[in-house]
């Protein structure tokens, strides 16, 4: 029950998402929690809870980041709120065969061990129905590339905040063509002192804005890279 | 921050030498202390707000808008700035607008010099710096900036990679050493003192006005 007297339960289920949307936007852990579990003791898919429930609610909240009415302190929050919800739902997503959409290897560049947005990101890729492999922070090219081998990610997502550790994305670009693997990726890219020129300069696919700009950029690239390939087929 | 306004100033110290070149150092109000305490004869120093270190998307345009506003009064305008996390939109501006910028990303970088900040950075990647403006801050940009006044509990989500807090001190000042000390404990990491003094911003300042005397005995 949440502590203004409201008992989650007695909600319709309408309504109960819309309070799991505001729930999610105070950032309340164990309200999300409650609803969670309530919506699947109704019988709803675990794809629809995550969906409909979580990642609509996160929708919203980074917009509100985005137009700067929330800051990061109050996003941080209801990342915890949505993290605790994606922990009850994980396993079952797994079990039930939710859709996937690819797979995304994400690290932070070498010197730098700033990962605020990395795990926002991350986080609204799974939630997006990605499967997502994270290096963590301070990633040399090596790492990159053997977990590009390991895990053939459809998509790469670097992440730095630092303007002295951006121009690493270069390298670890570079790295990739050398191996003759560049094409076979979309490169996306992240952080605060990045913009869409530096994506340019630095020869990656996209630069993304924040992590709702990511989950979109990553399904209209992705949409667009299947598009070429049956065409191809086709043909 | 509103009780802190030596962040929000956007002060202005008029210099002492009329008649002579006029010079402007436009500097993050993070700096004001320690460009006074160089005492620049002939050299006006004025100040954007210090907060803005917490916003820096918004340096850009806020610097553009006081270089306007005193350029018809100066000879020379100089800017006191790193990068500050604009990703190079306050050099284009400062391009547009004709103006030298101190060389280095962030204050840290011409604090320490350029060449021994990149040897502490690569020494230890997860190194989080302080000032001396910002160990007396320290509450009102890092605790109250981060939110951490509400949310206690979120301190590893910013600070869980770093390992140590390295406080370049600009002035041998007891007090200001232990707010840093202060400021490490709070945030469970080690700490270090490392003395930068204020060479790197008088060395800036000095070929500046080398230049600048240059430029007026050739006109």
């Amino acid at each position: 029950m949440a502590d203004d007297g409201l008992d989650l339960r007695t909600l319709a289920d309408g309504d109960l998402v819309g309070q799991m949307h505001d729930d999610l936007y105070d950032g309340l852990k164990e309200e999300v929690e409650e609803g969670v579990t309530i919506l699947l003791e109704r019988g709803w898919a675990p794809y629809d809870v995550l969906t409909q429930a979580l990642v609509e609610g996160m929708r919203i909240v980074g917009i509100d980041f985005r137009d700067g009415i929330l800051f990061v302190p109050e996003v941080l929050m209801s990342a915890n709120a949505m993290k605790a919800g994606m922990a009850i739902l994980r396993p079952l997503l797994a079990a039930t065969g939710a859709p996937r959409m690819g797979k995304m290897v994400i690290g932070t560049v070498k010197g730098d061990i700033h990962d605020i947005g990395k795990n926002l990101v991350g986080m609204m890729m799974e939630g997006a129905g990605f499967e997502v492999v994270d290096l963590g922070v301070n990633n040399g090219v090596e790492k990159y590339l053997e977990a590009i081998e390991t895990h053939q990610p459809e998509i790469v997502g670097m992440s730095a905040l630092l303007t002295t550790t951006m121009p690493y994305m270069k390298v670890v670009i570079e790295a990739m063509k050398t191996k003759g693997i560049r094409n076979d990726h979309i490169v996306l890219v992240g952080g605060a002192p990045l913009n869409e020129a530096f994506a340019e300069a630095v020869g990656a696919d996209a630069y993304c804005r924040d992590a709702s700009a990511a989950v979109e950029t990553a399904r209209a690239l992705l949409a667009r890279r299947q598009g070429a390939a049956m065409a191809r087929e086709t043909a | 921050m509103k009780d802190s306004p030596e962040l929000d100033a956007a002060a202005a110290f008029p210099g002492r030498n009329p008649g002579a070149r006029r010079v402007l150092v436009i500097a993050c109000g993070a700096l004001a202390r320690e460009v006074l305490a160089l005492h620049l004869d002939g050299v006006d120093v004025t100040c954007l707000p210090a907060s803005l270190h917490n916003r820096p998307e918004r340096i850009p345009e806020a610097m553009r808008t006081k270089i306007r506003a005193h350029r018809a009064a100066y000879d020379e305008i100089l800017c006191l700035y790193g990068d500050c996390g604009t990703g190079g939109a306050l050099d284009r501006v400062l391009a547009e607008e004709g103006v030298a910028r101190i060389a280095g990303a962030h204050c840290y970088a011409f604090f320490a010099g350029e060449r021994a900040f990149a040897a502490m950075a690569e020494e230890e990647p997860g190194t989080f710096y302080l000032t001396d403006f910002l160990a007396r801050h320290f509450e009102a940009l890092v605790i109250r900036g981060l939110g951490l006044d509400r949310f206690p509990h979120l301190r590893d989500a910013y600070f869980g990679a770093y390992r140590r807090v390295v406080h370049l001190a600009q002035f041998d000042d007891p007090e200001t050493t232990a707010r840093a000390r202060a400021a490490a404990d709070r945030l469970g990491l080690a700490y270090e003192r490392r003395f930068t003094g204020l060479d790197g911003l008088a060395a800036f300042l000095d070929a500046s006005m080398r230049h600048a005397r240059t430029k007026t005995s050739a006109a």
